[in-house]
């Protein structure tokens, strides 16, 4: 596995991330926190991916294969994603 | 025990709390509808109050007489007296104590309430002082539960020389029995340190700050240190007074866990509402435990366990309902509504402390 800094958060957030609950309209749901956000198509398939993998270049091997957009913006958007999660998994 | 043969359908149940302001509600609404929803029961549900605009006592679709009771500081001689009569009308099966104040006079009544036929479920005397909040810190270490740092002062210096001995703000400042308030520099907690006192009297308490998430748990102590029935709610939204206005459930197992030591170490004997702080590391400091059903209660009726019914069928020794744990994500939204009250009633209750009979 790489040294990419989104496997730390992976790794860190693995029992967080597999907690949450997931709809496909996607409504996100804590059951330990009671919290609840929305997230996009790519975005929930983003956190469905990270509750299996904890490894990031899996994961966007995988939503570059599914998604229209470029590995330059899928990293930025992970990364901001990332940072918006670790507000709401503690 | 006088009511045991009675069935839990057919019994008459008092309830006080009967408060309702939406700012900071007592149970007995909330408990009373509890009761009022089960399908087959068929008894009676009185509920009782202390100030005459507590809109429980005028519910007619939930209690199906009102008394006010005298204020605890009236005495308890005054309560029992009361309760004679009212019992003399009414042939009370069960009583729920719903407010903090009142449960200690109820303690001290219990024997003299039991011989009038009532029965209640209660703590003992020395279970209810380990949860004070001057002996909390002390108890909770010995459960092997984390409280906030707390120190007890009598004068307000503390708080000008206080980060000299390793306080720094903002920091907590608390009521004895009530209120409390945070304070971010010396002069809010010396203008908190006087207001509190000057209600709740000396000794103040001085707490450190957690930052995080509250958590609170509701359920049963069966009095052999087994916690029956937990269910547990995050606050979504609070009033001015940091009273749930929403709330959902949730499953928090550093919570459940905690109250399970707690109750545990009490063995527990009745309703208890749990509070904590999760802090963002993840750990757990116990804030209160308060001896009765919170306010949300209808909540966890709602996802699945009526405690309230519990608590009959605990009292009549009878089969326990099935209790489950609780789905998360049940969410409630508190609401105000006006409740009607004609001038027979809101006269007879001012003039005699009872609601009007209905004449037909």
């Amino acid at each position: 596995m790489s040294e990419h800094p989104l496997n730390n958060f992976l790794s860190l957030y693995s029992d967080s991330l597999k907690r949450l609950a997931l709809n496909d309209s996607g409504f996100v749901f804590d059951p330990m926190t009671g919290q609840s956000f929305t997230v996009n198509p790519c975005g929930l398939e983003l956190l469905k991916l990270m509750q299996k993998q904890k490894d990031v270049e899996l994961i966007n091997h995988q939503i570059l294969a599914e998604f229209d957009i470029t590995a330059e913006i899928l990293e930025r958007d992970f990364l901001e994603f990332s940072e918006q999660l670790r507000r709401y998994l503690k | 025990m006088k009511t045991a043969s009675k069935k839990v359908h057919q019994l008459t149940v008092a309830i006080t709390g009967m408060n309702a302001r939406a700012d900071n509600p007592g149970p007995g609404v909330a408990v009373a509808r509890c009761l009022r929803e089960v399908a087959k029961f068929e008894g009676k549900i009185i509920g009782l109050g202390y100030d005459v605009l507590d809109p429980g006592l005028f519910q007619t679709e939930l209690t199906d007489a009102g008394y006010l009771l005298p204020y605890p500081s009236a005495g308890e001689h005054e309560l029992l007296e009361r309760l004679q009569y009212i019992q003399e009308q009414e042939q009370i099966d069960i009583l729920i104590p719903c407010l903090d104040a009142e449960i200690l006079s109820m303690i001290h009544l219990q024997d003299q309430i039991a011989e009038l036929g009532i029965t209640m479920l209660l703590p003992s005397e020395a279970q209810l002082q380990l949860r004070n909040k001057d002996r909390l810190h002390q108890f909770a270490s010995s459960a092997d539960v984390k409280t906030p740092k707390q120190t007890t002062i009598t004068s307000s210096s503390f708080f000008y020389d206080c980060e000299k001995k390793g306080w720094s703000y903002p920091l907590v400042v608390k009521g004895q029995f009530y209120d409390a308030g945070i304070a971010h520099n010396p002069e809010q907690a010396v203008g908190l340190f006087h207001k509190i006192a000057a209600v709740w009297g000396m000794p103040i308490l001085v707490q450190k700050l957690i930052e995080g998430d509250e958590v609170n748990l509701t359920g049963l102590g069966d009095g052999k240190g087994n916690l029956l029935g937990a269910v547990m709610m995050r606050k979504r939204a609070v009033t001015e007074k940091g009273k749930a206005w929403a709330g959902m459930t949730v499953h928090d197992e550093g919570l459940l866990q905690a109250a399970q030591k707690l109750v545990a170490a009490l063995k527990w004997s009745g309703p208890l509402e749990v509070e904590m702080m999760r802090d963002k590391h993840g750990d757990y400091y116990l804030i209160e435990i308060n001896p009765r059903f919170p306010a949300w209660i209808y909540l966890a009726k709602a996802s699945g366990n009526n405690l309230p019914w519990t608590l009959l069928e605990m009292l009549q020794q009878q089969p326990l309902s099935k209790l489950t744990a609780p789905v998360a994500g049940t969410l409630f939204i508190r609401y105000a509504q006006e409740v009607i009250v004609s001038l027979a009633d809101f006269e007879a209750m001012t003039m005699t402390g009872e609601r009007a009979v209905e004449l037909l």
